[in-house]
C-alpha cells in the first residue's frame, strides 16, 4: 500500500483533520475566514499562475477535496514572499501553510513530478548534499536538460553568451563539470544528513502511526 | 382677551448695524408693520437688551414681540417670554450672512432685510401666546405589554427611575422568546462559549419589584384615552377584566420565528429531523436535562453531524419569504454549533452561509467557533433532502462555485429562519382582493380606541413604523414606545438597550403630557391645535390625515381633539380644506400675513420675489447653516419657516401667485418608505397635496414651473443655496408674473 492510500484510508473523510495532523502549522486551515486578502496580496499573478488561490485552497481542503489539493501545482507557485501571513486578518501563517501541504504531497508521492519549482529544489538538495557544496555548473545544466537533450542543448546555446562571459570574468569553471571542488569534511555532512534523515523519518513516522 | 400691544426691535449687532439701515428698518416696522413701539439695539440678546424687551413688557404694556435679529434657532434662551407672542425676522442668517458684502448688493439687500421685518411684524400680529392645553393627564404609570427580555429590562429600568409599572404578559410565565433558549451569545470577555441567559434572574427582579405589578396570562382588552391619561383594561384568563390608569406605554411584544413550514424545499416540516433555531434550543434543553448529549428527533440516536442553515427563508429578494436580514442568527447558529463542540468535539459541525454577520462582539465569537472546530462553508443552501439514514444538504459553494455541492448523512438540519414581529393589526391594510386562502386575522396587541386603528401604524415588512435615524423608539401613536424585535429584527443585547431607551422616552411622555407639553420634535410645545366647529364641514381629512392618530370623531363627525396625543405638526391645518384648524402661534393667518407683508415691486424693476416655505426641521437649519458658511444666494427669495410640508395650506401658495410672487419653492424632507419627514407622513401629504397645484396653476393660466417642491436634507448645506440660484434663474428665464401690479 503506498503511503498515499495509507495515509487516505487512515483519514477517510476528514481530509481537514489529515492536514492538521500531517502539515506543517496544518491546524491553522480551520481558523480562514474566506476574505481573500492573501490572494489579493500574492504578488506572483496567481489568477494566471496558480490553480486554486490560498482561500480556495484551505476551503477545498474543508470540503474534503484531498486528491484537487495534494496534486494541484499551485502551492508550489508560492515564492515566500510573506506578503500574506502580514496581511492575513486571522493571522494565518499562510506562506508555512503553502509549504507544508507542498511537502506533504511530495512526502506522499503525489506531487506534480515536472513542476519546476518542485523539481529544481530536488535538484539543489541533491546536487548540494553530494559534495557539501552546490555545483552551480552542474546545477544549471540539470535545470537545462529539464526536459529533456535537445530541449536542454536549445536552452544552453540560447544562455552561452551569458556563459562566455562568465567564464572571461572567471566566474565560471567549466571544469566543474569533472567533479569540481568540494567541501573539507565530506564524511562528516554526510554523518550530518544521515543523523538529520534519521530524526526526521522517526518523527514523521510518529505522525503517521499517531 | 387683553389688549394686543406690539413692539419690534432691531438689532445692530453681529454686523447688522454696518450692513443694514437700522433706521430705515425702524422706519419700516412703525409704517408697514404698523407697530406703535420700534426700537435698535448695539447688542439685543445681551443681558442689556432682553432687560429693555423685559422692561417693555412690564412697564409699557407689551404684549407682541417682534426681534429683527438673528435665525429663530439661534438665541432662543435670551429671547425667551413665554408669557407673549414672539415672532423673529431672520436678518443676520437670513440676510447679511447669505449675502456678499458689496457696494451693488447693498440696495437688495435692504430690501431683503426690509421685507423680512414686514413680514415679522405682520406674523406676531396674527398670533397669540400660547395658552397651554387644558386636557392633560397625571397617570404616572407605565403599561409594559410583553414580557420578554425587552418588556422585563423596561419594567425594571423604569421602576428604578421610581416610576411605577403594570406589566402585562399573555403567557402564564415571564421570559418570552429567551426563556426557550437553553444559552445565549456571550456578551462578557472573552466572548469564547454561550452564556446563561438571565433570563431567570431578570424575572426574579421583575417578580421581585413591588414598584411593578405583572399581569400574566393577560391581554389589552381596551386602551382609551391620551399620553397621561390612558384608561387600558387588562383581560385575564378568568375572564374578569382589570382597569388600570396609565401615563405611557411601551409595546415590548417581541417576534416569531419565521414558520419553516413555508420552506419545504429546505425540508420544512417534513422530517423530525429539520429544525429551526428554537427547536433546536428545545433540544438542547432537553439534552441538558438528561445526560448531556442532543439526540435525533426521530430516532433518539445521538447526533453525530448537523448543519446549519442561514438565511432560510430570509433575504429573499423574490418576495416570496422575508426580504430582511434578521441580525441574530449568524450568532445564534455559531452558539449551537458550540453546544455540540463544547459536548463532543467529534461531532461534524457546518455552517453553510452567504454573508456571515456578527454584530457585537460576535466577531471574537466565530474565531472561538472556528477554533473549536466549527467549518464554515461560504454557500447557498439549494435544498435538503429528509432521508431515513439522514439528510442530504446540497449547495451552491461560493468559494469553489461548486453549483452542486453536497453533504450527506446529516443527522439532524437547523434552519436560521429569522424573526417575524408581532406587531398587532396592520391598520392601513388594504384587503386582498379575490378569492384565495382565508387570510388569518392577526390579533390587536392595543386593541387602541383610536379612529384610525387598533394598533400602531407600520412600516414595511410589518415593523412598528418609527422615524427610524432620529426618534427610533417613537411610534406614529404619542405616549406609545415600541421596543425590542417588534421595532426591527435584533438580538438579546440589543434588546436591552431598546428597552432602557424606550423606558426613558415613555417617562419623558407622560411627563410631558402632565405639563401640557408637545413630544418632540417640537418638545415643549404648549400651542395645541384649537378648532372653529361651527365652520366644520365634516369632510374627515382631518382625522384621516393626522399622522399620529391624535383626532377622533364624535357622534356628528365633527372632528375631537386629543391634545396629549398631538404633536403640533400642523398636517390637520394644512388638510382643512374650510381652515378652521388654527394653532395660537402657527395658523393659516401667521404664515398667510407673512405672504401678504412682502412688498411685491412691479415687473419693470428686475426684482423677481420668490417665496419659500422651508420646513423648520431640516430644510430651515440647513440655509441656517449655509449662512453660517457664507454661502450666498439670491436676494430674491423670502423664506417662511413652516413646521412641516404636511402643514401648508395650498392657500399660501395661490395667495402668493395671485399677489404678483414670480414663484414658490417648497423644501420639505425625503418621503415614502425611506422618509425622513419628522413627523412621518406630513411631507407625503404635503407633496400629494401640492401635486394638485397644477390645476389651480391652470386657471390662473400661470407656468407650472412657478411652483417647485424640493426635497432638503439637513445635510444639503452647499446644494440648497444651489437649487435657490439655479430656481431663480429659471424663473427670470421664464419672466415676471403677470400678476404683479394688481
Amino acid at each position: 500500500m503506498s503511503a498515499n492510500t495509507a495515509m487516505a484510508e487512515k483519514y477517510r473523510n476528514n481530509f481537514l483533520k489529515e492536514i492538521e495532523e500531517q502539515v506543517e502549522m496544518g491546524d491553522w486551515v480551520k481558523m480562514c475566514m474566506q476574505c481573500g486578502v492573501c490572494s489579493g496580496s500574492c504578488p506572483t499573478n496567481f489568477q494566471s499562475a496558480w490553480e486554486h488561490p490560498p482561500q480556495e485552497l484551505f476551503m477545498m481542503i474543508r470540503a474534503g477535496k484531498r486528491e484537487e489539493v495534494l496534486t494541484t501545482t499551485s502551492m508550489w507557485n508560492c515564492t515566500s514572499c510573506y506578503n500574506c501571513i502580514v496581511r492575513c486578518p486571522r493571522k494565518l501563517p499562510i506562506t508555512h501553510i503553502m509549504h507544508g501541504i507542498a511537502e506533504y504531497a511530495h512526502r506522499l508521492g503525489v506531487a506534480p513530478k515536472m513542476q519546476p519549482t518542485r523539481f529544481f529544489s530536488g535538484l539543489f538538495w541533491k546536487n548540494a548534499t553530494k559534495t557539501g557544496r552546490v555545483n552551480e555548473l552542474k546545477l544549471s545544466m540539470g535545470l537545462y536538460f529539464k526536459n529533456g537533450f535537445g530541449a536542454g542543448v536549445k536552452e544552453g546555446m540560447k544562455m552561452k553568451d551569458v556563459a562566455l562571459g562568465l567564464i572571461k570574468a572567471k566566474r565560471l569553471n567549466p571544469f566543474e563539470i569533472l567533479g569540481g571542488h568540494t567541501c573539507k569534511d565530506q564524511k562528516g555532512i554526510q554523518a550530518m544528513l544521515k543523523k538529520a534523515y534519521e530524526i526526521e523519518r522517526s518523527r514523521k513516522a510518529a505522525k503517521t502511526a499517531g | 382677551m387683553a389688549e394686543t400691544k406690539v413692539a419690534a426691535y432691531i438689532c445692530k449687532g453681529c454686523g447688522l448695524g454696518e450692513r443694514l439701515d437700522t433706521d430705515a428698518l425702524v422706519k419700516i416696522a412703525q409704517k408697514d408693520g404698523k407697530v406703535p413701539m420700534a426700537k435698535t439695539h448695539d447688542f439685543l440678546c445681551s443681558a442689556d437688551g432682553v432687560a429693555m424687551i423685559r422692561n417693555d413688557v412690564a412697564n409699557e404694556g407689551v404684549t407682541h414681540i417682534m426681534i429683527g435679529a438673528c435665525s429663530r434657532r439661534a438665541k432662543t434662551e435670551a429671547f425667551h417670554f413665554p408669557e407673549n407672542a414672539v415672532a423673529r425676522a431672520n436678518l443676520r442668517e437670513g440676510v447679511v450672512w447669505i449675502r456678499p458684502d458689496t457696494e451693488e448688493a447693498r440696495e437688495t439687500t435692504q430690501d431683503m432685510a426690509e421685507d423680512y421685518i414686514r413680514m415679522g411684524c405682520a406674523e406676531v400680529k396674527a398670533m397669540a401666546a400660547p395658552g397651554g392645553n387644558p386636557n392633560t393627564g397625571s397617570s404616572k404609570t407605565l403599561l409594559v405589554v410583553g414580557g420578554g427580555v425587552t418588556g422585563m429590562t423596561t419594567a425594571i429600568e423604569a421602576s428604578k427611575t421610581g416610576y411605577p409599572v403594570v406589566l402585562v404578559e399573555k403567557t402564564g410565565a415571564l421570559g418570552g422568546m429567551a426563556g426557550q433558549l437553553w444559552k445565549r451569545m456571550p456578551v462578557h470577555e472573552p466572548f469564547k462559549s454561550p452564556a446563561d441567559t438571565g433570563v431567570a434572574d431578570l424575572a426574579a427582579q421583575v417578580m421581585g419589584d413591588s414598584n411593578i405589578k405583572v399581569y400574566l396570562n393577560a391581554t389589552i382588552a381596551k386602551t382609551d384615552g391620551a399620553p397621561g391619561r390612558f384608561v387600558v383594561q387588562i383581560a385575564t384568563e378568568s375572564g374578569a377584566t382589570h382597569t388600570e390608569d396609565i401615563g405611557a406605554i411601551v409595546q415590548a411584544s417581541g417576534f416569531t420565528t419565521y414558520d419553516m413550514n413555508k420552506l419545504p424545499e429546505l425540508g420544512g416540516g417534513k422530517s423530525p429531523n429539520v429544525v429551526d433555531q428554537l427547536g433546536l434550543e428545545a433540544l438542547a434543553k432537553a439534552a441538558a436535562a438528561g445526560d448531556g448529549v442532543i439526540r435525533r428527533p426521530s430516532d433518539n440516536q445521538p447526533v453525530k453531524s448537523v448543519v446549519f442553515v442561514q438565511c432560510a427563508g430570509q433575504r429573499d429578494p423574490s418576495g416570496t419569504h422575508l426580504a430582511y436580514c434578521s441580525g441574530f442568527c449568524c450568532n445564534a447558529s455559531i452558539k449551537q454549533a458550540m453546544y455540540f463542540k463544547d459536548a463532543n468535539p467529534s461531532v461534524d459541525t457546518t455552517i453553510i452561509y452567504t454573508d456571515l454577520r456578527t454584530p457585537g462582539n460576535g466577531e471574537d465569537f466565530y474565531r472561538s467557533a472556528q477554533e473549536k472546530g466549527v467549518i464554515f462553508t461560504k454557500g447557498k443552501v439549494s435544498g435538503v433532502q429528509p432521508g431515513s439514514n439522514g439528510s442530504t444538504v446540497s449547495f451552491h459553494d461560493l468559494i469553489l462555485d461548486d453549483a452542486n455541492a453536497t453533504i450527506a448523512d446529516v443527522d439532524l438540519v437547523v434552519l436560521a429562519t429569522g424573526q417575524v414581529p408581532n406587531s398587532g393589526v396592520d391598520i392601513f391594510a388594504v384587503p386582498k382582493e379575490g378569492e384565495g386562502e382565508p387570510e388569518v386575522k392577526p390579533i390587536s396587541i392595543l386593541n387602541l380606541n383610536y379612529r384610525q386603528g387598533t394598533d400602531v401604524p407600520q412600516l414595511k415588512q410589518g415593523f412598528t413604523d418609527s422615524h427610524f435615524i432620529c426618534f427610533p423608539y417613537e411610534t406614529r401613536r404619542t405616549g406609545i414606545y415600541t421596543a425590542g424585535p417588534v421595532r426591527r429584527p435584533m438580538d438579546i443585547a440589543q434588546a436591552r438597550e431598546d428597552a432602557t431607551g424606550a423606558a426613558l422616552k415613555a417617562i419623558q411622555a407622560l411627563e410631558n403630557a402632565e405639563l401640557g407639553r408637545a413630544a418632540h420634535p417640537r418638545s415643549g410645545d404648549l400651542s395645541f391645535p384649537k378648532v372653529r366647529l361651527e365652520g366644520c364641514t365634516q369632510c374627515k381629512r382631518c382625522t384621516v390625515e393626522c399622522p399620529f392618530g391624535a383626532i377622533d370623531e364624535d357622534e356628528k363627525r365633527f372632528p375631537v381633539f386629543n391634545e396629549s396625543r398631538c404633536r403640533r405638526c400642523g398636517t390637520c391645518m394644512g388638510a382643512c380644506p374650510v381652515r378652521v384648524i388654527s394653532f395660537e402661534n402657527y395658523s393659516v393667518n401667521t404664515v398667510g400675513a407673512q405672504v401678504k407683508a412682502v412688498d411685491i415691486p412691479d415687473e419693470f424693476s428686475e426684482k423677481p420675489r420668490i417665496l419659500i416655505l422651508a420646513c423648520e426641521n431640516d430644510a430651515y437649519p440647513a440655509l441656517d447653516m449655509a449662512a453660517m458658511n457664507r454661502n450666498e444666494y439670491s436676494a430674491f427669495v423670502r423664506v417662511i419657516p413652516i413646521r412641516c410640508l404636511g402643514s401648508v395650506n395650498t392657500i399660501w401658495v395661490t395667495d402668493a401667485l395671485n399677489a404678483g410672487y414670480d414663484g414658490v419653492m417648497m423644501m420639505g424632507c425625503k418621503s415614502g418608505d425611506e422618509y425622513q419627514c419628522h413627523f412621518v407622513k406630513g411631507s407625503e401629504l404635503g407633496r400629494v397635496r401640492m401635486s394638485k397645484i397644477d390645476d389651480t396653476l391652470k386657471t390662473l393660466n400661470l407656468e407650472t414651473e412657478r411652483v417647485r417642491d424640493l426635497e432638503v436634507a439637513i445635510t444639503d448645506i452647499e446644494r440648497v443655496p444651489e437649487m435657490i440660484n439655479k430656481y431663480v434663474e429659471e424663473l427670470v428665464a421664464i419672466g415676471p408674473s403677470p400678476f404683479k401690479g394688481f
